[in-house]
């Protein structure tokens, strides 16, 4: 800048490019962030295919919005229509139910592709310093995503809808002397219903969009740092790292691909083996299915809500359990980032994974006996890991030095 | 203001600030309260009904503010069970008398003090728990003959409503 510019605003008027491009670049500098984000972005050229799942998640997000704004065209938001429309778009409206069993079971792989993604962050140790932020914006669309899921579930009106929403909100009613009167406020009624349908389905979109907004500062803070990659270690020089694209615009779309031929599979061959039948029935207050499942994602915090035998007790360890995973980042206290040079804690973050899919399995039990007993031993993994095993383990364990991102690459092919 | 430690700009700002910001407060109050029922919500429809035709033991679901409203005509041991249980044995200590008007009809809501499932055992096949009263099926909460919360993770007995005989067979609820 010079020094009749001490701000340097006219540096944004100098594009690099000519004619239109360069018209639009030096007014709206668009084209140039975008060629420096996602053209020449320097990206470890370590990466494996467990960084494909952000892109693949972010596809999914896409895919879910699409495809909602066209449901949003047949969908009647009231207690008394709002089934009906379902089963209209399903029957009567062209192409009705492919576009709601697609939007259906992109959830489910949203979810898939989400779970991978913080088990790639946890094991490669993402999350730790400088990319703590990247980590708390994951979580909170992390969150984000379970509440968008939970009111778009409800929305179909079917049995499963009605008392799953019925349980959910239910769990306000645990707050202290409040509980009860928050519980009303936001259902508008004192039972689910009529009002809680419609604003449910405003505050369905409304989340949507707010994951986008929060998407954008995922990347933006992960775009200060840098991508992590297998080593943990940080490329030393240009040498370590390779262009955004073509490199991992090819890589991404080729897992993307792989993802969603599956979900293509599950789509034209099995659309309903991530729902659940009752929620072809219609709503009704008086009766209560005999056996509630939630979701399949929402299985493992189920089982936690589950496992603690007090009301106010199981809504804390639920809504904590991912709450307490945004510390984690200052609770570890290793300096090796990677579970490739760390011999205990890898372990313990493998142990992590597998006590998640044993909850998950948990929650679709019944609450009784031997069920309840793991429900708990998981719970108590859960929390010990993020507040024991963390800062123990990164204290007295001896990790091995990190390799290289060259020299990672060098004995990967010896 | 002399020492000018807080000089007048800072203090123009805090009073402008503290301003604003109960200007907002008091923005959100309507916004927030047009959340709440509506007036045709909560104008209370309250719900008159004739229990002749049930006879001792059976049970009847009536609808009252959108919530389901268990009216039982208790037996003989029914009554015996809920007045002969101690108060210690009791997580949400109560009284049977405390809950009846007349020993024979117990009236409760019908909904689960846990997460507002509907119990289980208003007909003669449902499975009444272990304490002769309902079950929720959802999360396994046992209440007695008198709706009290005997086992389960359910923290309160189930709520008894406002209601009055208008004769000795006859109720209004609400």
């Amino acid at each position: 800048m010079s020094s009749n510019d001490p701000q340097g605003y006219k540096k944004t008027l100098n594009s690099p490019y000519t004619g239109f491009k360069g018209w639009i670049d030096s007014r709206l500098p668009l084209v140039r962030m975008m060629e420096a984000e996602y053209l020449k972005f320097p990206v470890p050229k370590s990466l494996n295919y467990f960084w494909s799942f952000g892109g693949i998640a972010m596809f999914c997000l896409i895919g879910l919005i699409l495809t909602g704004i066209f449901l949003g065209f047949h969908y009647k938001p009231s207690a008394d229509d709002a089934f009906d429309s379902v089963e209209r778009i399903m029957r009567d409206v062209s192409f009705g139910w492919l576009i709601r069993y697609l939007h259906a079971n992109l959830v489910s792989f949203f979810f898939i592709a989400t779970f991978i993604h913080i088990f790639r962050a946890l094991y490669f140790g993402s999350y730790k310093a400088p990319r703590e932020l990247v980590y708390i914006f994951g979580l909170t669309m992390f969150m984000l995503m379970m509440a968008t899921a939970f009111l778009g579930y409800t929305l179909p009106w079917g049995q499963m809808s009605y008392w799953g929403a019925t349980v959910i909100t239910n769990l306000f009613s645990a707050i202290p002397v409040v509980g009860d009167a928050i519980l009303t406020l936001l259902l508008g009624d004192f039972t689910v219903g009529d009002a809680a349908v419609n604003r449910f389905y405003v505050l369905h979109w409304l989340l949507a969009f707010a994951i986008v907004g929060l998407v954008i500062f995922h990347v933006i803070t992960l775009h200060m740092t840098g991508s992590n990659n297998p080593t943990g270690s940080e490329p030393q020089s240009w040498d370590e790292t390779v262009s955004f694209h073509p490199y991992v615009t090819i890589k991404d779309l080729n897992a993307t691909i792989f993802f969603f031929i599956i979900l293509a599979f599950i789509l034209f061959y099995y659309p309903n083996i991530l729902g659940h039948s009752d929620n072809y029935i219609k709503a009704n207050p008086m009766v209560t299915p005999a056996h509630i499942v939630p979701e399949w994602y929402f299985l493992p915090f189920y089982a936690i809500l589950r496992a603690i035998p007090d009301k106010l007790g199981g809504v804390l360890a639920m809504f904590g359990s991912i709450l307490a995973l945004g510390l984690l980042p200052w609770l570890d206290t290793s300096k090796v980032r990677s579970c490739l040079f760390r011999p205990v804690w890898r372990y313990c973050v493998l142990l992590f994974a597998i006590n998640f899919l044993v909850l998950m399995y948990m929650g679709g039990k019944p609450a009784e006996g031997i069920y309840v007993l793991i429900s708990r031993i998981g719970t108590a993994y859960w929390f010990l890991f993020i507040f024991v095993l963390a800062p123990l383990v990164g204290f007295l364990e001896t990790p091995r030095q990190p390799l290289s991102i060259t020299n990672y690459l060098k004995s990967k092919k010896a | 203001m002399s020492d000018k430690k807080t000089p007048r700009r800072d203090f123009i700002k805090l009073s402008a600030m503290t301003l604003g910001g109960v200007g907002a407060a008091s923005l959100a109050i309507p916004f927030i309260s047009s959340m709440n029922p509506g007036k045709d919500t909560l104008a209370l429809a309250s719900t008159e009904i004739d229990l002749t035709p049930l006879e001792e033991g059976q049970s009847l679901t009536v609808i009252w503010r959108g919530k389901p409203v268990f009216i039982k005509h208790r037996t003989k041991k029914d009554i015996e069970d809920a007045k002969n249980t101690s108060l210690t044995e009791l997580p949400d200590a109560e009284e049977d008398s405390a809950r009846v008007q007349n020993d024979k009809w117990l009236v409760v809501l019908g909904v689960c003090t846990h997460l507002g499932c509907v119990p289980l055992g208003q007909k003669t096949s449902d499975t009444k728990g272990d304490y002769g009263g309902w079950f929720c099926p959802c999360h396994g909460s046992h209440y007695d003959t008198s709706g009290r919360i005997r086992k389960g993770p359910a923290p309160t007995n189930l709520p008894v409503p406002p209601y009055v005989f208008l004769s000795d067979n006859r109720i209004k609820i609400g």
